[in-house]
């Protein structure tokens, strides 16, 4: 099982370390550390490396290296899953998972790491539960520590532990109880030179934010169900409900969760927003280039598009751009040869428009490579593959809860090929 | 202190940086001082102030043990944080100050007993992470409590202390009787608990291979499937991961288990789905394919795979890898889904790799098109090793899919005109393969390849483009021009280059004789004369030969019709692809490989396999041809990549190894013994073989070669003459040991019905210090056979061959041929099972065949394995009594010294005898190749033909194999 977990920063520095079982020299890192030089950007550093006698399972998050060794055979993914587990607890409990906050808060992430694995078998990894036992930090809270002596571990036995409904903390109370969940969809795609949709897919998500008081226990219907074909859920859903009556139906988590996530497969028709006009050239002589694109509106159920911007990665030669865009600012990073388009709203009868000239380094060869557009927007107010919830109705409490479903349509890895 | 003091006014003043980063301020001198001051003071808060401090210390990895005994008399408090801080240090510390960890034994056991289920579980398990012997022997009692606790969080918190005690002291857990506890615990009420005595049994089976501590029965597995349904992920994996083990009766248990487990595949957690892909993949082989519940299962299996993929990158990585064996066992489940496996230009690299894998191997004639066409984008992105995986991909679709074969040549074309110089290269690589494949179809080509002759630096690229020109040498009118110009540089080449320049030119004077003797010539001078390398040495050597001798022998042998390359590249092994279902999931599956082959500390790991299909509607399967038949119906030819196992066998005409290590014995005495045997030959080689018969006769190499053992024999230039060299040989070794070291007689390895008519039969012997390998080849086919090879699989001593199988003639229908084959040790090792198990591939012009056979451990016993008595004494003394081991050797009739001597031909040394009441006991020692010593005590009692044998030696497992030797020599 999970040996050791240390946290490495980008330029390389370890500044945390947790053994579960027998102490290992932080030397078994120089093997990451190797890997790391020859991957160059941290991305691309395999996750999974063998040393002589451990393997190290690395994920990357927020600029940091989360790497555990390990020394016998255990699922890699069980340990991938994991870390990204003790990242999302310390986003969780921090409101970000930095370097900074972790070095502030060591010793609760000392105890939040013993409380989760125990001998290398995860033993707690339920927010509702780590936080019964370990309470989240606050300025209030610490000031009040301080000054009574009184500690943030909690000394009784944290209730989810052993039910069967581990999520759920007992005896929760709220004045106000809701419960609101926000459909989120991603389109990921791939557009090639022509406009022609080459891969496209919806990766959807329903986050929750309920706040109810006792053991409410839900059912979530959909107007169109059989859309869903590909789900996965969060474990307080009844699979069997699923399965014969296709509704949600579950003893909710108290707070923030996400209670599904959904892949709308490339089998079916994707709507595209946006289509995008391009045309990025260079020249064989004169060390330049040309640039133009514009973008209109395709399929947006009548929508507006928002928040739409345009990244591309221009090849290494490119020295500076001299462009105008109709509309939005532009930015060119000379360091990373990003171009960056902030558009704004789509507006249907004046489209976007972007073009100029892009100056290359003298003498540099024709760049082989076409820089892809990557493209950001969002909808409001539609979940872009038809989803709708139909209704949701409360169990086993008498009190009436607000509700609310909200709807977004963002673009997920949405990119143009030119 | 005074600043620490300070900051903490100030924090209070402020009220607002109240955090952790505060404990790393102090980091001057005298730090450990302060601590020590403040962790003895009376105010209980400063004290845990400390207590932070020092853990903020430790985890940043500086040494604050000498705090040791202030943190432990902080230990007894009823505040459950400070309890728990000091817990922290002790379990990182304890292993360093043993004695003062013993101070802390009682507050433990006291904790244990506290009303305070949270205070007994942690107690328990902090106890467990205390690697300190003198403390886990009173960890047993308070243990063997919580075992049997009233509260389940206890109980599931003492399931893991006894994995964790094991690893401590496994004895101490198996006589304490914790593991019949830990199997009661399966069948606990709480299904927490379940998930974790699983955990912790599996964990302690790992390291206890045959133990039989998971003993699932059918209603052991109902419990599982029930809890299965209700612990958390981890335990929901860790269930799954043993559901796995398990060998279903029959296809309708099998069916049963499977829908209970169908519903973890939506599950969030991605571990969870990928285990439960496994238990589905392999209890699927039970079931008959016409059940419609098949055909359920394999549509149920996509979506959750394809949802893995928008995971994150790391997940999507191991995901990736896994979804490459399941495409290989069974394409269809993700046939219809190739586009998610498009590559995104902001992938990591690793991601985009595997990915480019998996579109290949489902590319079919429906959707080449568009695999094309990504594979043409992806030639022109920015990373070369990307855009080189994708140019060689192309290549592969040409050969995978032949309708698509004309596409990607002309795909090809189009990417070598861009001339970035590692695209040419690479579809120069591929295009060589496309040859292959299609011979006499795309060569009008070949000019546009002659066009980039110069660009090309890489060594294979170059070997493939001489390849290239030597086989169509014919069409190509200035070949010889072009050849010769890679002449000039030749000691600059790589042995690559080297070696297929050799056989090109030697093709071309086939083709061609009239005008390029003078070029073969020197190129067969340069490579026997003026070259170090043994393997160009000896090729160089067998083309002057042929050439001389028989050329139109030589034209058959040298232009022989090459044999097709089969459709899928780098194909698992079915066996291997087998074993690795059955570890979806782990990390063999990401590496590929079995865990035999990697994972340390699992101790004869015992491979699995998936079970036979029950399908009673098709069961004409002959039973040798088991569960694999079941499934695929015609299992693919395999040709494995470069640098795998069997590589090099099957592109011995491309690649030949690059090994230049020992050179083998063979090369030097093996034209000396021509010379010697044939006069005749010398007439038949002409005027060239005169400088260099003369050359090595003077040579000392051939007086030594006599010296040497036969190992060094040529296996053959025809059959007769090699038996009588063998006789010559056999006599040679007779005089020079008189006590022949042990060598069973030859058995059948590979019999012909399984190798297209080749058998092949043999054993092993050690001839003066030379392990051999002796095989008769029988050619029971109608056909002749050429172009033998031999490859050894790695295995637990790193046996290797010492060069090239000699087999110069082609086999004749009907013909044997008598092969020794030298080996050496210095191969990759590998455990194996049994431990001396050798895996073998024969190549011959036919097709590749595998066979595994044994060999006597005491072949690897070395001749410089006498020990010194005295050290003998203190070895013996040494290795612990756990690794004796005992066996009987019935019905043998030697009296002592007959024995001694008989097994000292085989190299066990007899070092002492000594005689106690008519039994005589022998103390002997024997060195492995690998200079792992093995002693023995062995008892011979007048009278009674039963021998006692002891073994003793620090790798246990090999005592097995010695006592088989020993029984094997004793009796023959």
């Amino acid at each position: 099982m999970i040996h050791s977990l240390f946290l490495i920063n980008h330029t390389g520095d370890i500044f945390l370390e947790k053994h579960w079982k027998s102490v290992i020299s932080r030397s078994v890192c120089d093997y990451f550390f190797e890997a790391k030089e020859k991957a160059v950007d941290p991305e691309n550093v395999p996750p999974v490396l063998q040393t002589p006698h451990h393997y190290l399972i690395t994920i990357y998050r927020g600029k940091l290296f989360f790497l555990s060794v390990i020394q016998t055979e255990v699922p890699p993914l069980f340990v991938i899953e994991f870390l990204h587990r003790v990242a999302d607890t310390f986003q969780d409990y921090f409101g970000e998972c930095s370097e900074v906050i972790i070095k502030d808060n060591v010793v609760t992430v000392y105890e939040l790491l013993e409380e989760m694995l125990d001998n290398g078998f995860p033993l707690a990894t339920e927010s509702n539960v780590l936080k019964e036992m370990i309470r989240p930090p606050t300025i209030l809270r610490s000031v009040v520590n301080t000054l009574t002596g009184s500690s943030n571990v909690g000394d009784t036995l944290p209730t989810g532990q052993l039910s069967n409904i581990p999520w759920r903390r007992a005896g929760v109370k709220y004045t106000n109880n809701e419960a609101y969940f926000d459909v989120i969809e991603e389109i990921d795609a791939i557009l090639d030179k022509s406009g022609t949709t080459v891969f496209a897919e919806i990766q959807g998500v329903i986050e929750a934010c309920v706040r109810l008081t006792g053991m409410p226990d839900l059912t979530l219907s959909f107007m169109n169900p059989r859309l869903l074909d590909d789900v996965s859920f969060h474990p307080c859903v009844r699979f069997k409900r699923w399965e014969s009556e296709r509704v949600l139906s579950f003893i909710p988590p108290d707070g923030n969760f996400t209670l599904m996530t959904y892949h709308v497969s490339s089998q079916n028709l994707v709507a595209i927003p946006v289509y995008v006009k391009q045309n990025i050239s260079f020249f064989e002589t004169g060390n330049c280039g040309r640039l133009d694109i514009t973008i209109g509106p395709k399929q947006t159920m009548g929508k507006t598009v928002e928040g739409l911007m345009v990244t591309v990665h221009m090849p290494k030669a490119v020295l500076s751009t001299n462009l105008t865009a109709s509309q939005g600012n532009y930015t060119y990073d000379l360091a990373t040869k990003v171009l960056v388009w902030d558009v704004g709203k789509l507006n249907p009868q004046k489209l976007p428009n972007l073009r100029g000239s892009l100056s290359m380094q003298a003498g540099a060869p024709k760049p082989e490579e076409n820089p892809s557009l990557n493209i950001d927007l969002k909808i409001q107010q539609l979940a872009i593959s038809g989803l709708k919830v139909s209704r949701l109705d409360m169990y086993g409490e008498k009190y009436k809860p607000f509700k609310g479903v909200k709807y977004v349509t963002k673009a997920g890895k949405f990119q143009v090929r030119t | 202190m005074q600043e620490w003091a300070n900051q903490l006014c100030e924090n209070r003043q402020f009220g607002s940086k109240m955090t952790d980063s505060k404990y790393f301020t102090t980091t001057k001198k005298g730090e450990i001082f302060e601590l020590k001051a403040e962790l003895n003071s009376d105010k209980k808060e400063k004290k845990k102030e400390a207590v932070k401090k020092v853990i903020a210390s430790m985890t940043v990895g500086k040494d604050v043990s000498a705090l040791f005994p202030d943190v432990v008399n902080c230990m007894q408090t009823d505040n459950l944080e400070l309890k728990k801080l000091v817990y922290l240090y002790l379990m990182n510390y304890a292993k360093s100050q043993p004695d003062m960890a013993i101070m802390a034994v009682n507050t433990f056991v006291k904790d244990c007993e506290d009303p305070n289920p949270l205070i007994r579980a942690l107690a328990v398990r902090t106890m467990g992470c205390i690697r300190v012997d003198k403390i886990t022997e009173y960890l047993c009692e308070p243990l063997r409590k919580c075992l049997k606790d009233e509260d389940p969080y206890v109980r599931k918190t003492a399931a893991v202390c006894v994995a964790k005690l094991h690893d401590i002291n496994a004895q101490l857990v198996e006589d304490q009787g914790f593991l019949d506890t830990l199997k009661d615990l399966i069948s606990d009420s709480n299904p927490m608990v379940v998930a974790n005595a699983v955990a912790a049994l599996s964990e302690i089976a790992e390291s206890h291979p045959n133990s039989n501590l998971l003993d699932l029965n059918p209603q052991t597995i109902n419990k599982l499937l029930t809890a299965l349904n209700e612990c958390t992920e981890w335990g929901q994996i860790f269930i799954l991961d043993c559901l796995a083990n398990y060998t279903p009766r029959d296809d309708r248990e099998s069916q049963s288990i499977c829908e209970r487990v169908t519903p973890r595949l939506s599950h969030a957690n991605s571990a969870v789905v990928l285990s439960a892909v496994k238990v589905l993949m392999k209890f699927m082989e039970m079931l008959p394919k016409d059940l419609d519940y098949y055909g359920t299962l394999l549509k149920k299996l996509a979506p959750p795979l394809v949802t893995l993929l928008s995971a994150e990158p790391e997940l999507q990585y191991v995901a990736l890898r896994n979804i490459n064996l399941i495409v290989q066992r069974r394409p269809e489940i993700l046939k219809h889904e190739m586009k998610v496996f498009f590559v995104k230009y902001n992938d990591p690299i690793y991601v985009k790799l595997e990915k480019l894998d998996i579109m290949i191997r489902l590319a079919s004639q429906a959707n080449i098109a568009q695999v094309l066409a990504e594979l043409k984008e992806y030639a022109t992105e920015v990373d070369v090793d990307f855009v080189r995986k994708a140019v060689r991909a192309i290549g592969r679709c040409a050969i995978k899919v032949e309708q698509s074969a004309e596409r990607c040549v002309s795909t090809l074309l189009d990417l070598i005109q861009t001339k970035v110089n590692y695209v040419v290269q690479e579809a120069i690589v591929v295009i060589k393969d496309i040859f292959r494949k299609y011979p006499n179809k795309y060569e009008s080509v070949i000019a546009t390849l002659c066009e980039n002759l110069d660009s090309l630096d890489e060594p294979e690229a170059r070997a493939a483009m001489i390849w290239i020109v030597g086989e169509y040498a014919e069409r190509i009118d200035n070949a010889d021009e072009l050849l010769e110009s890679f002449l000039e540089g030749f000691h600059d080449e790589s042995t690559q280059v080297q070696l297929q320049l050799l056989t090109a030119i030697v093709k071309l004077f086939l083709k061609k004789p009239t005008e390029t003797q003078e070029l073969v010539q020197q190129v067969l001078s340069l490579a026997t004369q003026d070259s170090d390398n043994p393997d160009l040495r000896d090729r160089g050597y067998i083309y002057w030969r042929l050439l001389s001798t028989d050329p139109v022998a030589a034209k058959e042998v040298v232009l022989a019709e090459k044999p097709l390359i089969s459709e899928e590249t780098d194909l698992i092994e079915p066996t291997l692809l087998e074993e690795l279902i059955c570890h979806i999931g782990t990390l063999a599956s990401v590496y590929h490989k079995p865990p035999s082959a990697f994972v340390e500390g699992s101790r004869g790991v015992q491979h699995k396999r998936l079970p036979g299909s029950a399908g009673s509607g098709e069961s004409v399967e002959s039973p040798d041809t088991g569960s694999a038949a079941g499934v695929s119906e015609a299992p693919p030819a395999v040709i494995p990549s470069q640098g795998d196992l069997l590589g090099d066998l099957l592109n011995l005409d491309l690649t030949p190894p690059t090994t230049t290590g020992p050179p083998p014995p063979s090369s030097g005495m093996q034209m000396g013994a021509m010379d010697l045997l044939g006069g005749g030959l010398d007439s038949l080689m002409g005027d060239e073989s005169e400088p260099l018969g003369g050359d090595l006769g003077g040579s000392p190499a051939m007086g030594a070669g006599f010296g040497a053992p036969p190992a060094a024999m040529p296996a053959s230039f025809t059959a007769p003459v090699s038996g009588g060299l063998d006789d010559l040989f056999d006599l040679g070794g007779g005089v020079g040991m008189p006590m022949g070291a042990y060598s069973p007689p030859k058995t059948v390895w590979l019999p012909a019905m399984k190798a297209k008519g080749l058998e092949i039969s043999g054993t092993f012997a050690r001839r003066a210090g030379v392990i051999q390998m002796e095989m008769t080849l029988t050619n029971k086919a109608m056909s002749v056979m050429t172009d033998f090879a031999i490859q050894f699989n790695r295995n637990s001593f790193g046996l290797a061959p010492a060069g090239p199988l000699q087999v110069l003639t082609p086999l004749s229908p009907n013909q044997s041929i008598e092969v020794t084959l030298p080996l050496n040790t210095v191969g990759p090792v590998m455990k194996m099972e049994p431990l001396n198990n050798l895996q073998v591939a024969v190549k011959n012009n036919i097709d590749v065949f595998y066979f595994s056979c044994q060999y006597p451990i005491s072949m690897l016993f070395v001749e410089d394995g006498k020990m010194e008595r005295q050290v003998f004494l203190a070895t013996w003394k040494d290795i612990p009594n756990d690794n004796e081991s005992q066996f009987q050797i019935k019905d043998c009739h030697l009296n002592s010294d007959a024995a001694s001597n008989k097994l000292q031909g085989s190299n066990i040394f007899t070092i002492a005898k000594r005689t106690v009441e008519g039994q005589d006991m022998l103390y002997q020692s024997m060195k492995l190749t690998n200079g792992i010593w093995v002693l023995a005590e062995l008892r011979v009692q007048a009278g009674n033909p039963n021998y006692t044998i002891s073994l003793k030696c620090r790798a246990p497992e090999v005592s097995q194999c010695v006592f088989q030797s020993y029984e094997a020599v004793l009796k023959n």
